[in-house]
């Protein structure tokens, strides 16, 4: 055994020794410990560093709260920055860090930071670094910057998975300890669905620790005992390792369940994390207490350690954290700790009570000093001895550990997380947790209720009002009964008096006493003030060992309750989450759904290149041999399609059926032009705004019959116009017979476009595509050779003689085959976005580059379009705002570089040629640009001021940001076929 | 008490015992000319310019909790000028220019880190609007640079370069962006404002507003009467609520945003980053916390606090943009309330009751605006008129058919 | 509300299932209404602290429009009506 573990007891298994590495060095420990109650067994009491003064520091506490014993766990990608040693459960392998520390953790030169304390009081670098002005980015922040933080975030690629769950219980219990546990019974009995969530690996709590018997067993046995129970009953969920870090809204609880964070190798096939929502119908907070340090000279040398630390590591543990024990307490529980010392055969150095009288027992032969106080610590590394101060008497008194106790703080963060506030209680001078009605209970030392008999009848009591709310029966119960209890009660001491060294209040931050007094002083007196400006609780623990001892000073110090300070605001987390236990498997490729057309293996097997395309994989360009560059492809498509014929997937439009009487009713009040007498088999293309008169969306709509109407959208807004549509049906107008449904999904549709596309269309369909028989416009169902019912659209973007062909989406591949099969002797090509999108640039059509959301129609071009017969539509009224209709607003032209080798590119500014670049200045901008196969030449969609009044002006088109200024042309925005001759050809 | 290397010597040999409070704790007096209600960052800055700038004195600050205790001290401390329309550039770099000048302006340390905020684009309508963002900075005289693909992962190593559904093709920096530390600048202007004679009333809860034909003769609060002569709101998230006391009718609604930091860590991340394919943006502070949010939550609240389901997305996206997130953990989250306006763009106007002046609407990005806010808002309530950069952002713009909107999502506060 | 919200349709669901479109109270004008009428309904909220109407869209269930009738500091919900439903008694 090493040198600081106990020949026997303890829940670790004495067979099962663990080796593992700190800081490089092979240790050993047992399985059941904790890397910090294996640490402490190897006498490695210096663990880590503290932020501001990088003083040496142990390990405080045996649980969740602790400031000091951060180390890193792991290597490399996987390796866990501030982990904390006091919950890191041992395996073998493990391999923890100390941070903080250069060049190592027994000789860090961070502590020069001690040397100049008095110049880094609370809030020192709000005062200083300004002079010279230029230093405090140059010199000093960085110096600051490499000193911030503890421990290293290596930012890899995470090697390992996580997840998240839903749990649905009548009864959530958070926490396992006595409480909880009974809690947990009672319910369980009475055939509630529980749920029993505990952080550590092993449930029991305080049990685990204590010493009391219980029903005649000892305190772990009895913990055994009701797990057992729990265990056999169906209805009863026990979650070991599980966190419950924050309520929230409708009773919903988040937690983390740690499911493989204590194993060397993790398997593949499990995650490392799991995210819990547990929707509870009740909840019950059984977390127990913390307890409260002691404010003292010297109080953060490592070797002072929390009473119940001290007793939780000789009884859980097996370890003793001294070989003698300087005690000092303001209450019951120091006593307790020198019963379990005792019972242990370590030395107890002394017992210190502030109080003057007490009723409590110390164990036969143990120095106790009432109404004392410790002043100062002695040692380095570990303490050797501490100052203890009498009625102005002093005394060293030599001892290897000091065991605090300052009392006990609930546990009420869950409580307090949704705005109630802490409620002081001057008779047990602690803050209790608001009422905060029926979901949430509070229970046991939780809820201030100290003695174990209690918190075991206040589980089994709050369970049984929580059965009877809920309409269940309970089942009769008989209350354990303990004996050798130590009452644990105790007199508040916020300040040890006569400090001679500092007296440290939040560890990990070094705040000390007098930084609070300093804020105080300066008028920062304020709780949430101090808290800021001396960054006390703003630790890794957020304050859970230092926020009410602040508190407490804070109140002190003005000579008030603390009741009138009151405490910082609790938030989430309890402690903290990785962020990849909160992502669970969203992230990377998973980070959103993929949606690929019905045509999406046609397009590849023709060699398209995919772009992502909101949440689809859009063709690009399909690139040929010999095709070096996109813009080859692409221009090589664009000419094809103007010289012959291309295919087009345009599957990813959104796609709506629109059915009912008052169908057209509906369109017409939807889109801002008129759709009222759209004939049958007539297809109009739509415009539709928002209610403040900005173009929302546009599309062509179909009239398949008197009642059936087929709308296509943007694939961008796809989505938006189907709740917008919803919206207006449901809401606005729920009186019009209408309904209607997507069918993006249903439907595979092509555009095959090209002065040759009659011929292609033609050989697919058996219905007459003649001009005659099928003119610009037409929108009709077909039937394609073979008996495949379709529908066909005469409409066209690229401003060719051009079809949408739509089939049933499974027939998607075989028909663009086909197609592909048919055009072949025309000279057929399949074009991707790219190529769309200089086709719709040469005959001026717009997208959503032109309609971003503050275009409105006449802005485009679409003036005359807006009807001014109808009584009402989306958008009407706002439009004629005169903001809306000013003069000077930016108007949709065409650019064309006066020098026909000169390019420009989107999100370019235009000037007057020769005006100063200014906002004042700014004459709009361009909103799409390309070069034009067709014509030889950049291109450019562009919005100017009162643009429509410019054509043949030239304009500079400013690209700062890409370095280049281009003369344009301002021109009609329709470059190609203004007359419309091959659209209708 | 004037902060100086010789002021921080001499008070760290005599125990630091000798400081004196950065600012009074007065008792209202019954009248004040002028009456800011809310002690943010907003409201203290427009008294300090008030004092500072336009010579004026008898001023009140009323803030109903402790100063600083709203949105300029729960928010990511982010500082940049890089918008897009006329209507707010130039406001957001005349805010930029004062941050530059802020800490010797007010004697006070806050921390202002000019490490450079990099919006990352993820496909070509992105980066198009990058350009047109950048340019219209240039427009301003605000230096702007598009990164390629391959600048970033020179810059930004970390990135996910390899596995993301939506790749990172690119980035638009502003060198000048970066950080502040906020809780300091609301300390630095009611310091400066509070030695400028301004009172500083705290705990100080405005809960009507006195008017008489017509104009309002001052407030009533929850310690006592006070009159005025003019009276200026800055209450951010419950600017409705004050509002309400004068019957303004206000294009607002309060929503709820949510921020994060993590556990303190070793300098890993030296810029400001904000997700293209998402909303989330992220940096180090000066202490090794990475700070961090995301979009709003979605629903009107006033309750200071966010949805699990909020927080998770944020997470996702996180981890999305920067895969070695993964095992860093999240420390703490909070929620502020804010002031979204319907086009997600400020105001500082003139309002329907002759002296009664209006500053919200600042939505999720008040902090940055903080010094030009503050001048801007000072310029019209001393002169009854709007500072030439600040012309835009009035009240009845949105009747008048001039909105500001950034993002073009239209009058829907929760989609800017 | 914010975690969980019970659809009149489907049950209780998770919130990320809907979407939220705002304020339901403010109803939309008749045509012929003044400027300021319409002004109002599209730009200006009385945005309470307290009881609060608000149009949800369950998006990923059965896509009906709901106004959530809910407090906007305590988030809890007193009623989920359809919106149809809403509108038809708000219009009468």
């Amino acid at each position: 055994m090493t040198a600081y573990r106990l020949s026997a007891g303890g829940l670790v298994d004495r067979t099962n020794r663990m080796d593992f590495k700190f800081d490089g060095r092979t240790m050993s420990g047992l399985s059941g410990d904790t890397l910090a109650s294996a640490l402490l067994a190897n006498d490695q009491l210096l663990v880590g560093r503290s932020f501001k003064y990088h003083r040496p520091r142990g390990i405080v506490t045996a649980g969740p709260s602790e400031p000091n014993a951060l180390v890193t766990i792991g290597q490399g990608s996987r390796s866990d920055p501030n982990t904390k040693a006091t919950v890191a459960e041992l395996y073998a392998g493990l391999d923890a860090r100390s941070q903080n520390r250069w060049p190592s953790l027994k000789h860090d030169v961070g502590a020069l930071n001690n040397l100049l304390s008095p110049f880094l009081s609370a809030g020192f670098y709000y005062k200083t670094f300004m002079w010279p002005a230029a230093f405090w980015e140059k010199v000093y922040e960085p110096i600051i910057r490499r000193a911030a933080g503890l421990g290293r975030a290596v930012l890899e690629r995470d090697p390992e998975t996580y997840e998240k769950v839903w749990a649905h219980c009548d009864l959530l219990v958070v926490g396992a300890g006595p409480t909880g546990l009974m809690a947990a019974r009672t319910a369980g009995r009475a055939g509630l669905r529980v749920i029993l969530a505990d952080e550590d690996f092993r449930p029991g709590g305080s049990l685990l620790s204590e010493t009391v018997e219980i029903d005649g067993m000892p305190a772990p046995a009895f913990a055994e005992t009701l797990l057992a129970e729990l265990r056999s009953l169906p209805n009863v969920t026990i979650m070991p390792r599980t966190t419950v870090f924050g309520w929230y809204d409708d009773n919903v609880f988040g937690a983390v369940e740690r499911v493989q964070k204590h194993v060397a190798q993790p398997q593949a096939k499990l995650p490392v994390e799991r995210l819990w929502r547990i929707v509870a119908k009740r909840a019950l907070l059984a977390t127990g207490a913390e307890e409260r340090p002691l404010v003292f000279g010297g109080n953060d040398r490592p070797g002072v350690m929390m009473a119940s630390a001290v007793s939780t590591y000789a009884n859980r543990f097996g370890v003793a954290s001294g070989k003698s024990v300087a005690i000092f307490t303001n209450g019951g529980t120091g006593y307790r700790t020198a019963a379990d010392l005792a019972a242990q055969g370590i030395e107890i150095a002394v017992i210190i009570d502030s109080r003057a009288d007490a009723d409590d027992v110390a164990p036969t032969g143990t120095r106790v000093i009432r109404s004392g106080s410790v002043t100062d610590t002695k040692g380095k590394h570990r303490v050797s001895g501490i100052v203890v101060e009498r009625s102005g008497f002093e005394d060293t008194i030599a001892c290897d550990a000091v065991a605090m106790s300052g009392g006990w703080n609930p546990v009420i963060h869950l409580a307090c997380q949704r705005g109630a506030k802490a409620v002081w209680s001057p008779e047990l001078n602690s803050f209790l947790a608001p009422d905060v009605g029926n979901g949430l209970a509070v229970a046991g030392a939780a809820a201030g209720i100290y003695s174990l008999a209690a918190c075991l009848s206040d589980g089994a009591g709050k369970a049984a009002a929580i059965i009877a709310d809920l309409g269940f029966s309970a089942v009769s119960d008989v209350l354990p009964s303990v004996s050798g209890e130590i009452d644990p009660s105790f007199t508040a001491l916020w300040y040890a008096p006569g400090a001679k060294a500092k007296a440290f209040v939040d560890f990990q931050n070094d705040v000390h006493v007098k930084d609070l007094g300093l804020a105080l002083r300066e008028g920062f007196g304020h709780v949430e003030h101090a808290k800021r400006y001396t960054t006390n609780g703003m630790a890794t623990d957020q304050g859970k060992l230092s926020g009410i001892n602040a508190t407490g000073l804070l109140a002190a110090m003005q000579g008030i309750s603390p009741a009138d300070v009151g405490t910082t605001t609790f938030r989430p987390f309890y402690t903290p989450v990785a962020f990849g236990a909160l992502a669970g498997t969203s992230r990377d490729e998973h980070a959103a759904p993929v949606r690929k057309s019905p045509l999406y293996n046609w397009a590849q097997k023709n060699g398209a290149v995919f772009v992502d395309s909101g949440l689809w994989y859009r063709p690009a360009w399909f690139a040929r041999d010999g095709e070096r560059t996109w813009r080859q492809s692409t221009d090589r498509e664009v000419l094809n399609v103007r010289q012959n014929v291309g295919i087009c997937d345009v599957s990813t439009l959104g796609k709506i059926e629109i059915f009912g009487r008052d169908a057209a009713e509906f369109l017409n009040r939807l889109y801002c032009n008129a759709f009222l007498k759209l004939p049958v088999g007539k297809a109009r293309y739509g415009l539709m705004l928002r209610e403040d008169g900005m173009v929302y969306d546009d599309g062509t709509t179909s009239r398949l019959s008197s009642e059936h109407f087929f709308m296509t959208t943007t694939t961008a807004l796809a989505g938006g116009v189907m709740s917008h549509m919803e919206y207006c049906a449901q809401v606005l107008w729920p009186d019009l017979k209408v309904r209607f449904c997507s069918s993006t999904d249903q439907w595979a549709q092509m555009a095959i476009a090209g002065p040759k596309a009659r011929h292609v269309v033609q050989a697919l369909v058996e219905d007459d595509v003649s001009d005659a028989a099928f003119p610009f416009l037409a929108a009709q169902a077909v039937t394609l050779k073979g008996g495949l019912k379709g529908r066909l659209f005469r409409i066209s973007f690229s401003g060719e003689l051009a079809y949408e062909l739509a089939v049933p989406a499974w027939f998607g591949e075989a028909v663009a085959d086909a197609a592909m099969e048919e055009g072949r002797a025309h000279g057929i090509c399949a074009y991707g976005l790219e190529a769309l999108n200089v086709l719709r640039l040469e005959k001026g059509h717009v997208t959503h580059a032109e309609f971003d959301g503050r275009v409105t129609p006449d802005d485009a071009g679409f003036g005359r379009m807006v009807s001014a017969q109808k009584s009402d539509f989306i958008g009407k009224r706002l439009s004629t705002r005169y903001g809306l209709t000013a003069a000077d607003r930016m108007q949709m032209v065409g650019l064309k570089p006066v020098e026909a080798d000169k390019t420009f590119r989107a999100g370019a500014h235009l000037l007057r040629e020769g005006a100063k670049p200014s906002t004042l200045n700014d004459q709009g901008y361009v909103s799409s640009a390309g070069f034009s196969p067709t014509l030889g030449h950049d291109i450019a969609l562009a919005f100017l001021k009162s643009g429509r009044e410019r054509y043949g002006e030239r304009v500079v088109v400013w690209d700062k940001l890409g370095g280049t200024e281009t003369v344009a042309e301002v021109c009609h925005p329709v470059f190609v076929d203004p007359g419309n001759a091959k659209l209708n050809s | 008490m004037r902060y100086s290397a010789f002021s921080i010597v001499k008070n760290a040999l005599t125990g630091n015992v000798n400081w004196k409070p950065a600012w009074r704790q007065p008792e209202p007096k019954p009248f004040y000319d002028i009456i800011i209600v809310g002690g943010g960052g907003h409201g203290l800055a427009t008294a300090y310019y008030l004092a500072k700038e336009f010579g004026l004195k008898n001023i009140a600050v009323l803030e109903k909790g402790y100063l600083g205790s709203g949105n300029v001290g729960r928010n990511t401390t982010i500082v940049r000028s890089n918008y897009m329309l006329p209507g707010n550039e130039p406001f957001y770099e005349f805010s930029m220019k004062l941050w530059e000048g802020m800490e010797q302006d007010l004697n006070y340390n806050a921390m202002l880190s000019q490490r450079g905020i990099i919006n990352l684009y993820h496909n070509d309508g992105q980066r198009d609007a990058y350009i047109r963002r950048g340019n219209a900075m240039w427009m301003e005289g605000v230096p702007a640079e598009l990164l390629d693909r391959a600048a970033l992962k020179k810059m930004l190593p970390f990135l996910n370069f390899d596995h993301a559904r939506f790749p990172i093709m690119g980035g638009l920096l502003q060198k000048r962006g970066g950080t502040a530390r906020h809780d300091a600048v609301a300390w630095g202007y009611a310091r400066a404002a509070d030695r400028l004679g301004v009172y500083l009333l705290q705990n100080c809860e405005v809960t009507g507003i006195r008017r008489e034909n017509g104009v309002v003769t001052g407030v009533e609060t929850s310690r006592g009467f006070i009159g005025c002569s003019k009276l200026g709101l800055a209450a951010a998230g419950n600017t409705s609520r004050v509002g309400q006391m004068a019957d303004l009718k206000l294009p607002i609604e309060s929503h709820v945003l949510q921020a994060f930091v993590t556990e303190g860590l070793k300098p890993a991340i030296d810029h400001v980053i904000t997700y293209g394919a998402g909303h989330f943006y992220i940096s180090q502070s000066d202490k090794g916390g990475l700070v961090f949010g995301a979009e709003i939550d979605g629903y009107n609240s006033y309750a200071q606090r966010g949805n699990l389901a909020t927080v998770e997305h944020v997470m996702e996206e996180g981890v999305t943009m920067i895969p070695g997130l993964s095992r860093v953990r999240v420390l703490r989250s909070w929620g502020g309330v804010m002031d979204m306006s319907m086009d997600g763009s400020p105001i500082i106007s003139h309002t329907p009751i002759d002296n009664l002046y209006l500053n919200c609407g600042w939505c999720y990005g008040g902090f940055k605006a903080t010094p030009a806010s503050g001048w801007c808002f000072a310029h019209l309530i001393a002169k009854n008129e709007s500072h030439p950069v600040a012309r835009f952002l009035r009240l009845d713009r949105f009747e008048r058919g001039y909105p500001i909107d950034e993002h073009g999502a239209g009058p829907q506060p929760n989609l800017h | 509300m914010a975690s969980l919200i019970s659809c009149p349709h489907c049950g209780t669901r998770p919130k990320e299932e809907f979407s939220i479109r705002g304020d339901a109270s403010v109803l939309r004008p008749d045509p012929e209404a003044s400027d300021e009428a319409w002004n109002d309904y599209v730009h200006i909220r009385a945005n309470p602290r307290g009881r609060y109407r608000e149009h949800w869209q369950h998006v990923a269930g059965c896509r009906r429009w709901l106004v959530v009738e809910r407090d906007t500091m305590t988030h809890e919900v007193y009623s989920v009506t359809d919106g149809a439903v809403a509108a038809r008694e708000a219009a009468r």
